[in-house]
């Protein structure tokens, strides 16, 4: 089976925030994988394992993404591409990223591609769709059970809370959701192998896609942190009076009602 | 000593060589692969052990026994066990980083150490092919759990005092073993032991003894003050009957085995040392930001900072001592053949050149734990007292580094002891330096310092060498053969020396950063080197003036301190300045940060 999985690298869920001039601060910070795009790295090697196969990660961003391409390899994965964006993109959206991604599988066959159901960075939870769209393949989100018996799959898929169950075929998308697996640690063994696997590096031009192509579809107008949150406050006195107190503070200071 | 690509130093060779940050293998050095394998420990022991802490604590030691195996099917157990056994033959920059972060696991990474340490070890390094052939693959994977059996209750630090024997059978089959050993690590489940017993009374030999064999049994679970997710307990020998072929090494060259195998403990409890300061640096600071009084965080206060920075400037130049000693292994090893490499012996002999730098790292890198975890303590106020917040912990696990694998004070006697055997079979011409700068001294003028970054702590490292030499060299001269009985004076020659390799280590890291990535994203570690050469170099010469005036008296005495004067006058460093800005970067970052 020919299983491709969708790679983000994102802050460390450790990192501090901090915004100047606009942007997020990433001098120095710690790169891990998106938690939700390791699922789909464990996945996709039990998949494998299961079928036979080979499982190749694609990641799109820069030098620094080796790392997470390499941590991937350690886990497993056969292959890894990374498609280097550093030099000629300045900025990209949900778009640019799916475009990339259709030209990048125009020449692949592959039977089933996994993907993180968001990314915990800027949450868009859209490239994975986008891209099924464009390859005209089918696609499941927030899946947290997949099963493949020749070309039929059965997957469940966690609807807030609930779980629908659901048929299709390959090939097929999927974004993983928590609770579909436990993702592995990369073994010692495996780092030291991971040296060895084929990373690929492809920059835009190499997929014959040149920049007005790419050009996002959405403008960022501003970023900034949520407000510090305040001290709360007790409300004092009968309970009818608390509570009228209350419904006059949602209304007037809270604006909520 | 031969000048190839790399410069490879000697033992003990620092105090007498003039280095550059390039000589030296620093954190910064660390590659990706070193990076992934300490992140696989690190998730490893947060994913896994932490949640198990309690239950180790309480000696349920069916977890133990089940965390080693999960560790050993990630790989953790065989860093240091050769390919062709199963292992994965790491360089020492691995496995010391595995080391390091297990160290957060409390007890639990004393036995992960000792299993991968001192009790696999002797195998790894000493085995003939069938023994190897036998255990390592097991105990790569922790199949089989090891413990090395050396102490007794009658011989601690005196080891070649032990009184356990061992005695051929009449058949010639097997060695009849009987003693009682002490204090032993991973007794409770380990399947394989190194002891040591005397052959027919005098021939101190090692022998690796299972649990299965007859005879072999153990005491009931000692209750210890720390490290309680450890299982210790007393390995009883009765007529335990060992096969002859499980005489590990040559019959009577037992202290051959044991002294190597101290030295890698050794050095292994200091980068464990540093990996719990960080730690303790961490809880702390998350617990100031937190914690207020008077109605404000009690980071903001200036005396909190200066804690959190004396702590982590500790904790620095440990870590990059550490390391800088792993690094010199690694060069060494690094001019073994293939055939060398696999040949235990000589590896343990690469590690064994630097028995000096291990025993400084052992009492520094503890002591600054203990410092570290003190003050982390001192920091939660009444909260440190309480078993529910992990600094407890830490402290009561901290005390035990102090003492085991060779107390510090036996430690120290070790560093002056061997350097002045060096000097003597002219393997280090520390004699003649020494005499040169008695000369040198009396011409002395003093120089003018330079403004540049460093250029003030190379200054002080110079001069706390040259106070080394003077008061080893002093005392060697006065004591000669009978230094040795002279205590006092070897602990203070013992902790300069030890200051001076700290000193350096920092000051060549920090050179080595800067060189690399420039003076501003290295401020910390600039700060970090000016904060504990100052303050290591008051120690120096307040230890130094105090052996002066032990060693001589009289007009020798004042012209040796007024030499003692020329050497010490600067212009100090503003600690108290530094340390607040030491400490505003670790506020902000919520932990130890270069």
């Amino acid at each position: 089976m020919n299983i491709f999985v969708l790679l983000k690298k994102t802050f460390d869920t450790e990192e501090k925030i901090s915004v100047s001039n606009g942007q997020i601060e990433d001098d120095g910070a710690e790169f891990i994988i998106n938690p939700y795009d390791e699922y789909a790295v464990e996945e996709a090697i039990v998949q494998r394992d299961a079928h036979g196969g080979e499982v190749t990660v694609v990641t799109i961003g820069d030098e620094d993404s080796e790392k997470q391409l390499r941590t991937a390899l350690a886990m497993g994965a056969d292959k890894a591409v990374l498609i280097n964006t550093e030099d000629d993109l300045d900025e990209g959206d949900q778009f640019t990223t799916a475009k990339i991604l259709e030209a990048f599988f125009e020449d692949k066959e592959p039977d089933l591609i996994l993907a993180g159901n968001v990314a915990i960075d800027e949450a868009s939870g859209q490239v994975g769709p986008r891209l099924a769209e464009l390859l005209g393949i089918p696609y499941v989100t927030t899946i947290t059970s997949l099963k493949i018996d020749g070309e039929k799959v059965n997957i469940e898929k966690d609807v807030e809370g609930d779980v629908e169950v659901i048929e299709t075929s390959l090939p097929v998308l999927v974004t993983c959701q928590q609770g579909l697996n436990d993702p592995r640690y990369p073994s010692l063994p495996g780092i030291m192998k991971a040296k060895k696997k084929p990373l690929e590096e492809l920059e835009i031009d190499d997929l014959d896609l040149d920049e007005d192509e790419l050009e996002p579809k959405t403008k960022t107008t501003d970023i900034f942190l949520p407000p510090e949150k305040e001290a709360g406050r007790v409300l004092e006195g009968e309970i009818e009076e608390q509570v009228q107190e209350l419904v006059s503070l949602l209304k007037n200071e809270a604006k909520v009602l | 000593m031969g000048e190839t690509k790399e410069r490879l130093f000697k033992g003990g060779a620092f105090l007498v060589e003039d280095l550059r940050g390039e000589d030296v293998i620093t954190p910064e050095d660390f590659t990706e692969e070193h990076k992934m394998i300490a992140k696989t420990t690190e998730d490893f022991v947060i994913g896994e052990v932490l949640p198990k802490i309690d239950n180790l604590e309480n000696h349920e030691f069916e977890h133990s026994v089940d965390l080693l195996k999960k560790a050993g099917d990630l790989g953790l157990l065989g860093a240091d066990v050769p390919e062709e056994y199963g292992g994965l033959a790491l360089d020492k920059i691995s496995s010391s980083l595995i080391t390091e972060k297990f160290s957060r696991a409390g007890g639990f990474s004393v036995t992960h150490g000792a299993h991968v340490g001192i009790g696999s070890l002797p195998i790894v390094f000493f085995g003939n092919d069938q023994q190897k052939e036998k255990y390592l693959p097991k105990l790569a994977t922790g199949e089989l759990l090891a413990a090395y059996a050396l102490t007794e209750p009658s011989s601690g630090s005196d080891a070649l005092g032990a009184k356990t024997t061992a005695k051929l059978n009449e058949a010639g089959t097997h060695y009849v073993l009987n003693g009682e050993k002490q204090w032993i690590t991973n007794s409770a489940f380990a399947d394989v032991f190194i002891v040591y017993a005397k052959i027919d009374g005098e021939h101190f030999s090692a022998f690796i003894v299972e649990r299965e064999f007859p005879g072999v049994s153990t005491g009931p679970e000692e209750k210890k003050m720390g490290i309680k997710s450890s299982s210790t307990r007393t390995l009883i020998l009765e007529d335990a009957e060992v096969p002859v072929d499980n005489l590990l090494g040559e019959k009577g060259r037992g202290h051959i085995i044991a002294f190597n195998i101290l030295n890698v403990g050794r050095y292994k409890l200091a980068i464990g040392g540093v990996g719990g300061s960080k730690r303790a640096i961490e809880v702390a600071t998350k617990y100031v930001k937190e914690r207020k009084q008077f109605g404000t965080p009690i980071a903001s206060f200036s005396l909190t900072k200066e804690k959190l920075a004396t702590m982590a400037a500790k904790t620095y130049a440990n870590e990059s001592a550490v390391y800088r000693t792993v690094g010199l292994f690694e060069q060494r090893m690094g001019a073994l053949s293939d055939e060398q490499l696999k040949d235990g012996r000589e590896v343990a002999r690469a590690i064994a050149e630097y028995q000096i730098e291990c025993s400084m790292n052992k009492y520094t890198a503890t002591e600054c734990l203990d410092y570290v975890v003190d003050e982390a303590v001192q920091l939660h106020g009444g909260y440190g007292f309480m078993e529910e917040y992990e600094v407890a912990r830490m402290y009561r696990d901290s005390r035990i580094n102090r003492i085991f694998e060779g107390t510090n004070e036996i430690n120290r006697f070790i560093v002056p002891g061997t350097l002045l055997k060096k000097a003597m079979k002219g393997e280090l011409p520390l004699l003649q330096k020494a005499q040169s700068l008695q000369e040198e001294l009396m011409m002395m003028m003093p120089e003018e310092v330079g403004i540049e970054p460093l250029e003030q702590e190379k200054h002080l490292l110079k001069n706390a060498k040259k106070m080394v030499l003077l008061g080893a060299g002093l005392a060697a001269q006065k004591y000669m053969k009978k230094l040795d009985q002279e205590q006092e004076i070897l602990v203070n020659l013992a902790d300069m020396t030890a200051e001076v390799y700290n000193m350096e280590a920092a000051i060549l890291r920090t050179e080595k950063a800067i060189e690399k990535s420039g003076a501003e994203k290295n401020k910390q570690k600039l700060l970090y080197t000016q904060v504990y050469v100052q303050e290591a170099f008051n120690k120096i010469e307040a230890d130094a003036k105090e052996t002066l005036i032990a060693v001589e008296s009289g007009d020798t005495l004042r012209m040796m301190l007024s030499s003692l004067r020329k050497l010490t006058r600067h212009t100090p460093t503003n600690v108290i300045e530094k340390k607040r800005e030491i400490a505003a970067k670790i506020i902000e970052e919520e932990k130890y940060t270069v």
